[in-house]
Order: C-alpha cells, then structure tokens, then sequence
C-alpha cells in the first residue's frame, strides 16, 4: 500500500549495489508490512447519522418521547444494495456511546446499526420503566418501523426489516422482551441479563418465590442511584463503574466509556423527572416498588408482579427469533441460573438456542481477551446466520470458561474455553459427591447485619473475588463444614447443591450459604464472590429437631485441583444482602446428603495457540531446510571452484598477475602489481609507506578481495580461504595473538585451530627462532613490541610452510635481532622453501634478499635479482672544486655525460670509463676531486620515487 | 612437509573440515578470564542470594507488585522456589548481559588483537569459523544458565529442602513435576536468549570492538524493553524481541499457558536465524581489515 512510495528513497539512499538492494528490499517489505498493519486498524467502512428519533409509545402507543439514536450504516450500503440492521441496546446507566465500540464492529460486519439511548437516560426523553413492555419494549417496536422505512435496510416484508437485536444486561432483557412482543425480530443475542428481576433482586435458593426472597440491596442500590439520579450521579458511577458491565461483553479490551457517558450527564435531557429527588428519572410506579422493597428488604407481591411485567420470564414462549444467550460467570448481580431459565424456556417452543458462558460478567467485565474473542465470534455468527442470511448452521453446542490463571506477560486473568455437544444445564452431565463435615455450630446474626460479611463488591472488577482482601467472613456469624482434600481434581460446571438444617429460636433465619475452594495451605477461595442466600421459616429451637433442606448454590466454572478441600460456609450476614435487623443467634449443622458437584465434559476449545504451533514447526522446519540448502549450496559452489593447477606456474610457490585492489570509497591501494617468488628466493617487496605492500599480502592471505588479478600459489589460484593458503606462513601487519594466553600457549592455540598433526608444527625450531627464553611462558600481554614481533615470525614458521610471508619483519627488532634474523630467513629459503618480505627499508631488503620488487603507488617500480638492482651503477656522484671546468672536461671524455643535477654536484653517467679514469682527467685538468660516491641503481628507483613523493602517498 | 597432500593442493594434513576443532574454541574461551568470571558469577550468585535471605528480618510487608511478585516470598519455601527466584531476578538482565558477553565479543575481540585475520590464514574457511565461534558461544551461554540453575538448586534445596514448587498462580506442584517446569522455564529462557545471542553475533561480526558488541546488543535489548512498556504501541510491541520474554511465567501455572511461550519461541527464533543469517552473509564477504 504504502510500501513503494517509502522503499524507493529507501533503496536509493542504500545505493546501488547489489547487495545494497537486497537489504533494502528487506527493510521495504518490513516497512510495508508496519505500514499495512498500521492503516488496517483506522480504516472506516461506515458512516454515522445521529438524530433525535421521537416516537410514539405507552399503553395507548400515544406518548411521544424523544429518542437519542446513532445510525452506523456501512460503506456501500444504498437502496439498490441494502443491508441487513441490528438494534443494539445499551446496559443500565448507559447511553448509546457505551455501544459505540460495539456498532463499530458490527458495522464493519457489514451490518446496519441502530444504537439508541433508551429513554430516561443521557440525551433521551422520557422516564425509566424497566423495559416495560408499554415503553421500553415499544419504543423497540416504533424504532423496528424506522429501520424498516430506510431504503438502505433489507425487509422481509414491507414494514418488516432483517433484524437482529443485541444487547447486554438492561439491554439483553429489552432483546428478549422485543423478540417476545414483535415477531418481526430475526435473532436475538441477549448478553448478560435477566430471566425474572423479581428473582434477581429477590433470591431464595430453596427455590422459594420472591416474596420469600432476600433483597439484594448493594446491586439495586447501584441501579436505583445509576438511574434515578438525574443530575450528574455519583462519580464513582456515572464515569467508569456503571458503564463498564453493560458494554462489556462484546467489546474488546478493557471497557473505556467515553467521557460524559453516564446516566444523566446529557444536555438535552429532558427534565421530567428532576423534580423528584427520589425517584429521579424513574416512573413513579417503579420507584415506588423500589422505596418499599429497600425499606423492608421484602417484597410484596404487587412488587413481585410489577418486576415481572418487566421480565422475560412469563413470555418466553412467545419468542421465535433464534437467540444465543451468553452470560457472565462472574456475575453476582445475574447469575447463570438466569439465562439457563430463559434457554429452557425459549427452547421448550423449538425455537433455535445456544448458550455460552463466559469468564466475566456484572462483577467480571469483558473477561480476558480470548473470552471476549469468543463472545464476539459467536455473536457475528449467529447474526450472520440468522440475519444477514450467510454461513452454516451455528449450531447449539455450548461453550464456557475456566479462568485458568494469571497472564505472564499482562497480569490479566487468562480463560481456557471449553466446548460441548449439547447444554448441560446447572447440573451437568456428570456429578461428583463430597461428604463435608463439621459439628453443629451456632452462628449470631447481629443487628442490622452489622458487621457483615463480605462476598462480592459490585464492580470491583475482576480481580475483586479472587484477591484474598476482599472475601471475608465476621468470625461467630457463621459455620464451616469442610471435606477432606479431594484424592482427585473436579472440573466443575454448574450448580452444586449441599444440604444444611438449621434452628433458630424465632423459627426464622436468612443464611448465606458458600462453598470455598480451600489450598493445602489454607488459603480459601470464594469463587466469583457468588453466595446462596435462603430464608428458612418453620424452624424448631433446637437443632436436634432440624429437617435438611437442599440448598442449591450459585452455577460456577472451577477447577477444583487434588489435594483442595471444598468448604461449605453458612453465614448470617452479607454486605451485599439485607438480613433481619433483629439480633438472633441460630444453630447450624450438615445436612442429610452430600455436597452434590455437577461435572461437564467438556473438550478444550482449540485457540490460536494451535495455529502458532504449527508456525512454530513450520518456522523450525523452513530453518532446517533453508540451512541444508545453503550447505548444499556452498558444497556445489565449492565444488565447481577452479582447483586445477596452472601449469606454468605449478611449481612457483608465489605468482601474483596484475594485481588491482579498489576500495569501495574509489581509493586505488593498488593499481598493478605483477611479480613471482621462486623456490629458494627471498624477496623483498619493497616500497615507502602506502606503497600497497600490505594491501598486497592482504589480498595473498585471503583477507581482502582483490578487485582484479590472480594469484597462484603453486599454480593453485589464490581465493579467500583457499585451501593452498595452509601452505603459507604469514605475518601480517603486526602480530596478533590473545594477550592472557603466554607466548607457547599461543603458538598451541594457533596450532590446534589448524587441525593439523601435533608432530607437523615442529615447535622447537620455531621456538628456537623467537628466541625468547623463558619469556615463553610469560603472558604476551606483558611482551615488548619486539618479542612479540619475533612471536610472530616463529607463529609464521610454524609447519614449515614453503612458502613465508612476512610483513615488516624487523619492525621493532634490535640490531642483533635484525642480524639473526637475516640468517634465519636466509636459511629458511634453502631447501625449495621461499621468503616474502615486505619493507620499507633499503637496506634491509639489500642485506636480506635475494631478489627484489620495488612499489610504489600501487604499482612497481623495478624488480629482479638483488644484485642486479644494487649492484653498482654506472653513475658517480662527483664533489669537485669547479663543476663548470669539470663539465668541459667530461663533456669532451668518450661516453660520459654528464647527468642535470641541481647542487652543485656533478652526476656523471661513466658509462664503461673507468671512474678512476675519469678522476685521473679531471685532476690532469687542475680541478680539485673531493669527494667520489659510486651510486646504486636500487637507490636511484628508491630515492627517485621517493624524492619525487614522499609525502602525499597516503597509507595504503 | 614440502609435497602436496591432497588434490586441493594444501599442506599435508590440512582438511578444512578439522579446522578449529570444537575443543579448541573451546580452550580459546575458556583461559579467558571474562569467560571464567562470567562462571563463576553464575556459580556465586545463588550463592549471595541464600545468604542474603538470611538476613530476612520476618518482616511480611507486601508490597503488592503482582501475583508473580510473590515469587520472591515464596523464594525460600524449598529448593525449586529459591531457583526460580534466582531466574525471575537474573532473566531481565544478568543472563542478558551473560549472553551478549559470550556471543558478542567472541569474533570482535580476535578481530581487536589482530588473531582473526592469522585464523584465517590457517586457513580456517570463513562460514566454520563462524559457526565454530557461534556454537562454542551458545555453549557457554548454555552452560552459564545451567550452572545459574543448577548452583540455586542444589544450594535451595539444601538449605530449604526438596519441596514441592508452590506459587500463588497455580496449586502446588510435586517435586518432580516442579522439576520438570523448571526444566521447561529453563529451555524458555534459552530460546528467548536466542534473540539476544542472534544480536550480540551480528554485532560481533559488524565490528572490530569487543564493547560495542556486548555493549550493543544490551543497549538494543534494553531499549525493546523501554518500548515494551509503551502500551500506546499497541499490537507492534508483539513485535519486539523482549515482547514474550516473560512469558516462562505461565509455565508455572496449571494448567500451563503455552500460547504466549509459543508465540515467544517463535519470535526468538525468527530474529535469532535473522541475524545470524545476517552475520554469516555479511561475515563471508566483507574484507577483514583488522
């Protein structure tokens, strides 16, 4: 996408070579895939009108309240190509921002999104009725008709949009109710919420009704302030908390309400209920139930029958939209025993259900990431099955969730999913029974429930039941019951059921009943903060004379692991709960039966971990070939390598051909160098500073690519790593050797690195000429210059190679050193062995070789034996007391001429005259001869060359 | 001595392939003291971590920095605890920095003392020296978190007994069970080092300075690090070579999370081929000018 447009500077800055292009083709493609993955995540794909939409609802369907909407409708969408829509409700004490996230992703689905503020919260009108069949779930109806009068949106039949309706918590009972009292409803999926609200807020799990229910009172205190409220609520509601459950389920990562989301906060609300500062925005008949249940923590049965009205309970069967029911583990405020109801009773008509759980919920939120991954799946899914027409069958497998532990990496909670072929229900397909024991024990209820116990905190997040902070039980207001350690680990899933008898003296007693997860060390776990609270009645004095009854307690997903006792804790109090003000104390005991613990068996849901598996070993097995290839590769390579032997050359231990080294800045180190080195030479290559001597054994040890030329060692060409290179000594610029080794060890390590037979290195000579003494076991770290020079030289003529090349030899030597080694090297070319030596040194080279190769600036000089170099010239330099006259006579003598010299000194070319002749005629003349040198032809290349530039040369 | 062996034309008893034996890169390192302080720190460590639990007063004061924080409080409830503690404190940095010495200054610093180039004179072919250099580094960092774990072990489980390993994301596990995750949290953390050696390597190779090597490849790793903490990157921080470098945590709970070991695995393993590949392609053509 991206990628051309910022590789082509890219590869242009790199240069051209080829290799150059390689690497930046590299870092085009990983610069174009950051670019891709960047642009992915901010692509639209919908446009958004937002609109006051007033419609007519109330029992008479004559009430007008305006509606705050958001329509998300996709890129493309028209009346020529229409869309199927989604309603997408929000949860209590939101807005439709709480959703926006959600409508978003629907939208990419290709879905049209309707999300509305219902009424009596944020910007719309109206009052709170608790998704009253006459309001709430009307204004659903009257918003189904606007969807249908949109040309972009798909109809079954005129006035019939292709609909599903989504929602969590407030919003997933509207689904439910909607689908219910509108068949024009295609699918529902209702996240989180409820069956019966008079059950929800009122539990008894004997399995009494309501009316015998013992009041939630933290959960609906939240709601009632939440919604009732109208101004801006309290700030620990109307930001995060009350937000975060509703639009959680579906949304991804953690929920972030956008600022100004909270109930009440809109302005353009509509005042009607501001001007009762105890129902808020509630309708008076709602509020009204609320005052009396929160004052009495009872419920009358009008209460019971207005809460009903607002549940799905009693109008189950009149749904027919397929719905997929996905509901929170980690939910105090509505539990799984709620969509359980609603699946069996939607089910009961043939209607198509699913259920899943999941590891969040009112008190959990999204849940980890994989579980909200999961929620939203099988959301899209079922919505594009059932509404927009596409995909198979979802199916009516049941998932859920174990939370499985900490994240390494985010320190969240991470969730293992679990599949099954049919919904199991709160009982499982499997049961597990667990004798728990303990004495009858008596439990004080306090007065007005104070101090409490305390189970869950509404809101606390995720973590807030799992943290051994928060669980706690007032010591003397309840009893324990407790297993052995479990020889075996259970996978629960489901609701277990345990029996209790209990007395009291005034025959009554509300119980809070828990079943803890207890670790070898004692450390106790309520899981999910959930309790069953029962309110006996009818109860004798004594506890002799108690009957059992079966207390069935909260669904749970738990692993409980080998060597975990399970305990059964009844208490009198919980924070959460409103429990009689009167204080009392009861009697406690087991009951008759065991702790009964429902089992699924289920299979792990395979998750993306499989598929990076097999990345993994693909990965692995691209690096294995990969790696064979390149070995093969280089064998085939190595292979075809020239390993002929030139025949001219097969027996000269050293022929370099027009040898050209170009650095890659364009710098020349040498130009053409062309010389042999025959069995039992010397050679000196000799030239000034920056000459390219070194760049030229840099190239001959295979350190440095010429960039034209051969060279052959004993006919064989000459390449880096040449095997022919073992029969080469070298030194090159300088010694170098592992300064905490000493200088024996040295020569060893060098050795062993060859591989060569121990016998071969004939150390004894070599140590013979280093001539170090006992200094050979001293570090070379502590070695002069000149010892470890001669360290150097004796590395070099480790083996014997027949050919030693050595680089600056006396540098640093002492002049009986330079002496010594003079023979030495001399020596050492007997035998068909040969010596090249690199110097800047006349004389060294003059003293020391056999023949000679003089370089300058990359290119030679002069060269051949040293005798014919050194040997004498012809020419003489003459100090003579009048160089005029002198000129004369020479000038007239048969040969000699007389060379252009500045100084006043005559050099004269004898050319065969006989210098002594030539100063017999000069002094015949009466000019005075001071001084006579006899030049040399090697000092005049040198000094030719180096007189001409002996600055500027550059190092090379 | 002066008669070709082979048809290769090479000096008698000359085979590429036996060049720079194992064993003798092996010695190389091994005489060297930056070699044997690095041992022998693995070896002290544990051994200055147990004696300076000694001193714990009995003061329980949580400070509260995670559920895996309580690692170090569980440090001296048996042997296989106190070795994990020691990993959870040296896998951020000490063996980072271990790794990055063994792997990163093994080619730069034969190239500071002038030995490369007499090494390849040997001739020692380009691509074996490497991986000869490559593998006997490798062994080093493998041995340095061997003797890391194996020193808190058997120091751990003397002095606090062979117990079962306890932690507060899992049940208890039984010793050999505990061994066998120890095991596993060990080979983790070689492959994430694996990213680290793969940089140090190239590095290595890059350049003539054994300091800039090591010194480098922390640098670069302490600054994925930085990144990594910068949840604003989002979804490029997986990227990142330290991304998945915590990830042996999950080993410890039950049942065990694989995926982000998985996913860590693979990202070690990409970048560590990447830069060796890199190191290789770049080591057997450049001209080696040290």
């Amino acid at each position: 996408m991206r990628s051309p447009l910022r590789a082509a500077p890219v590869r242009r800055a790199l240069g051209t070579r080829p290799r150059r292009i390689v690497a930046g083709a590299v870092a085009a493609v990983l610069v174009a895939a950051v670019a891709v993955w960047a642009t992915r995540s901010d692509e639209a794909g919908f446009r958004t009108e937002s609109a006051l939409v007033t419609v007519r609802s109330g029992p008479a369907g004559d009430e007008p309240v305006d509606l705050d909407t958001t329509f998300y409708l996709p890129d493309g969408a028209s009346a020529g190509r229409k869309v199927p829509a989604v309603l997408l409700a929000h949860g209590f004490g939101g807005t439709k921002e709480s959703v926006r996230a959600d409508a978003e992703d629907l939208a990419a689905q290709g879905y049209a999104v309707l999300a509305w503020t219902a009424r009596g919260f944020g910007r719309s009108g109206g009052q709170i009725h608790l998704d009253s069949p006459d309001h709430e779930v009307r204004d659903g109806e009257r918003l189904l008709d606007w969807l249908a009068a949109r040309p972009e949106v798909r109809t079954d039949a005129p006035g019939d949009p292709r609909v599903g309706v989504v929602g969590g918590s407030y919003g997933g009972g509207l689904a439910l109710l909607l689908a219910a009292q509108d068949q024009r409803v295609d699918a529902i999926v209702p996240m989180i919420t409820w069956n019966d609200l008079s059950r929800a807020f009122l539990p008894e799990s004997t399995g009494k009704d309501a009316t015998s229910g013992v009041f939630k009172k933290g959960w609906a205190g939240i709601f009632f302030g939440g919604g009732g409220n109208a101004g801006s609520g309290p700030a620990g509601l109307s930001g995060t908390s009350a937000a975060e459950p509703e639009g959680a389920p579906a949304s991804a990562g953690p929920p972030s309400p956008a600022p100004g989301s909270g109930p009440g906060t809109g302005s353009g609300r509509t005042p009607a209920g501001a001007a009762d500062p105890a129902c808020g925005r509630f309708a008076a008949d709602v509020c009204a139930a609320y005052l009396r249940i929160a004052t009495t923590g009872r419920a009358e049965q009008a209460d019971v029958e207005l809460l009903r009205r607002s549940s799905p309970a009693p109008v189950l069967d009149k749904i027919k939209a397929p719905t997929l029911l996905v509901q929170g583990e980690a939910d105090s405020l509505f539990p799984i025993a709620e969509a359980d109801a609603n699946a069996r009773g939607i089910a009961a008509n043939g209607t198509p259900v699913r259920v899943a759980w999941y590891t969040g919920g009112h008190d959990g939120g999204a849940g980890p990431r994989n579980d909200s991954d999961r929620v939203k799946y099988l959301t899209v899914q079922w919505l594009d099955h059932y509404v927009k027409g596409e995909g198979s069958a979802p199916g009516d497998d049941f998932t859920y969730s174990r939370i499985a532990g900490f994240d390494a990496l985010d320190r969240g909670l991470v969730a293992t999913g679990f599949r099954t072929a049919d919904y199991p229900g709160l009982a499982g397909d499997g049961r597990r029974e667990v004798a728990v024991t303990g004495p009858a024990q008596p439990v004080a209820n306090p007065p007005n429930g104070n101090p409490a116990a305390i189970s869950s905190v509404p809101f606390a997040g995720a973590l807030g039941s799992l943290l051994d902070g928060v669980a706690g039980d007032v010591p003397g207001q309840h009893a324990r019951f407790e297993s052995q350690p479990l020889a075996e680990a259970v996978d629960v899933a489901g609701s277990p059921t345990v029996s209790i008898r209990a007395a009291s003296p005034t025959g009554e007693a509300v119980l809070f009943v828990k079943l803890y997860d207890v670790d070898p060390e004692g450390a106790a776990t309520l899981p999910n903060g959930l309790v069953a609270p029962v309110r006996l009645t009818g109860l004798p004095a004594q506890i002799g004379a108690a009957t059992p009854v079966t207390v069935t307690l909260p669904a749970i997903v738990r692993r409980v692991e080998a060597g975990h006792r399970l305990r059964i804790t009844v208490a009198t109090t919980d924070q959460a709960y409103t429990t009689p003000a009167e204080p009392t104390v009861y009697t406690v005991a087991a009951g008759d039966g065991p702790l009964v613990l429902p089992t699924v068996a289920g299979e792990p849901i395979p998750t993306t971990a499989v598929v990076w598996r097999w990345v993994l070993a693909g990965l692995l097995a691209a690096i294995a070939v990969g790696l064979v290839a390149v070995v093969l590769l280089a064998r085939r390579r190595h292979r075809r390598q020239d390993s002929s032997v030139h025949p001219e050359y097969a027996g000269v231990p050293l022929a370099v051909r027009q040898l050209r080294k170009e650095y890659a800045d364009g710098f020349v180190a040498v130009s053409n160098v062309d010389f042999e080195v025959h069995p039992g030479q010397v050679v000196g290559l000799l030239g000034p500073n920056g000459a390219g001597k070194t760049t030229t054994l840099r190239v001959l040890m295979g350190l440095t690519q010429p960039t034209a030329g051969e060279i052959y060692v004993f006919g064989r060409k000459l390449v880096p790593g040449s095997p022919v290179l073992s029969r080469i000594g070298s030194l090159v610029e300088g010694p170098g050797f592992l300064p905490h080794l000493s200088g024996l060890d040295n020569l060893k390590a060098y050795w062993r690195a060859t591989g060569r037979p121990w016998a071969d290195a004939h150390f004894d000579e070599a140590l013979e000429i280093a001539g170090l003494g006992d200094s050979v076991h001293r570090r070379t770290r502590k070695y002069s210059h000149g010892m470890r020079q001669r360290l150097a030289i004796a590395q070099a003529m480790l083996g014997l190679p027949e050919l030693l090349v050595l680089d600056e030899p006396t540098d640093g030597l002492d002049p009986p050193q330079i002496a010594e080694m003079r023979r030495v090297l001399q020596r050492y070319a007997t035998d068909g062995r040969a010596v090249l030596v690199s110097s800047h040194l006349l004389a060294e080279v003059e003293q020391t070789c056999t023949h000679a190769v003089v370089v300058n600036k990359g290119r030679i000089v002069a060269s051949g034996p040293v005798e014919d170099i050194v040997g004498e010239s012809p020419s003489v330099l003459l100090d003579v007391t009048d160089p005029a006259a002198a000129r004369d006579v020479l000038g007239r003598l048969d040969g000699v001429t007389v060379l252009p010299d500045s100084d006043g000194n005559l050099v004269v070319d004898t050319n065969g005259t006989a210098r002594s002749e030539v100063v017999a005629e000069l002094v015949r003349a009466g000019i005075g001869v001071d001084r006579v040198v006899p030049r040399r032809r090697l000092e005049d290349a040198f000094l030719a060359l180096v007189g001409e530039n002996s600055r500027g040369s550059g190092d090379r | 001595m002066t008669q070709s062996s082979s048809t290769v034309g090479a000096a008698a008893g000359y085979r590429p392939s036996a060049t720079l034996p194992f064993a003798a890169e092996f010695r190389r390192q091994a005489s060297r003291r930056r070699t044997q302080l690095a041992l022998g720190f693995m070896v002290l460590l544990p051994l200055i971590i147990l004696i300076a639990f000694q001193f714990d007063s009995g003061e329980d004061d949580r400070n509260g920095g995670g559920e895996f924080a309580s690692l170090s409080d569980l440090a001296t409830s048996g042997g296989l605890n106190f070795t994990l503690f020691a990993l959870l404190v040296s896998a951020s940095f000490l063996l980072v920095v271990v790794v990055a010495l063994f792997c990163g200054d093994t080619v730069a610093s034969e190239a500071s003392w002038g030995s490369l180039r007499y090494l390849l004179a040997v001739p020692v072919p380009r691509a074996r020296l490497l991986a000869v250099k490559l593998v006997v580094a490798l062994a080093y960092s493998g041995l340095a978190l061997l003797l890391l774990a194996g020193t808190a072990l058997l120091a751990g489980t003397l002095r606090y007994g062979w117990e079962p390993l306890s932690s507060q994301v899992s049940a208890q596990l039984d010793p050999g069970e505990g061994l066998l995750r120890l095991l596993a949290v060990l080979g983790y953390l070689a492959v994430v080092l694996l990213a680290v050696a793969g940089l140090a390597f190239l590095l290595s190779v890059v350049t003539d300075a054994a300091l800039g090597a090591v010194g480098g490849a922390v640098l670069l790793w302490i600054l994925s690090s930085i990144l990594d903490q910068i949840t604003a990157l989002g979804g490029i921080r997986a990227f990142l070579p330290t991304h998945y470098a915590n990830a042996w945590l999950g080993l410890l709970s039950t049942p065990v999370q694989t995926d982000d070991v998985v996913r860590g695995c693979i990202s070690a393993i990409a970048y560590a081929t990447l830069f060796w590949s890199l190191a290789f392609w770049r080591f057997t053509r450049k001209d080696i000018t040290s």
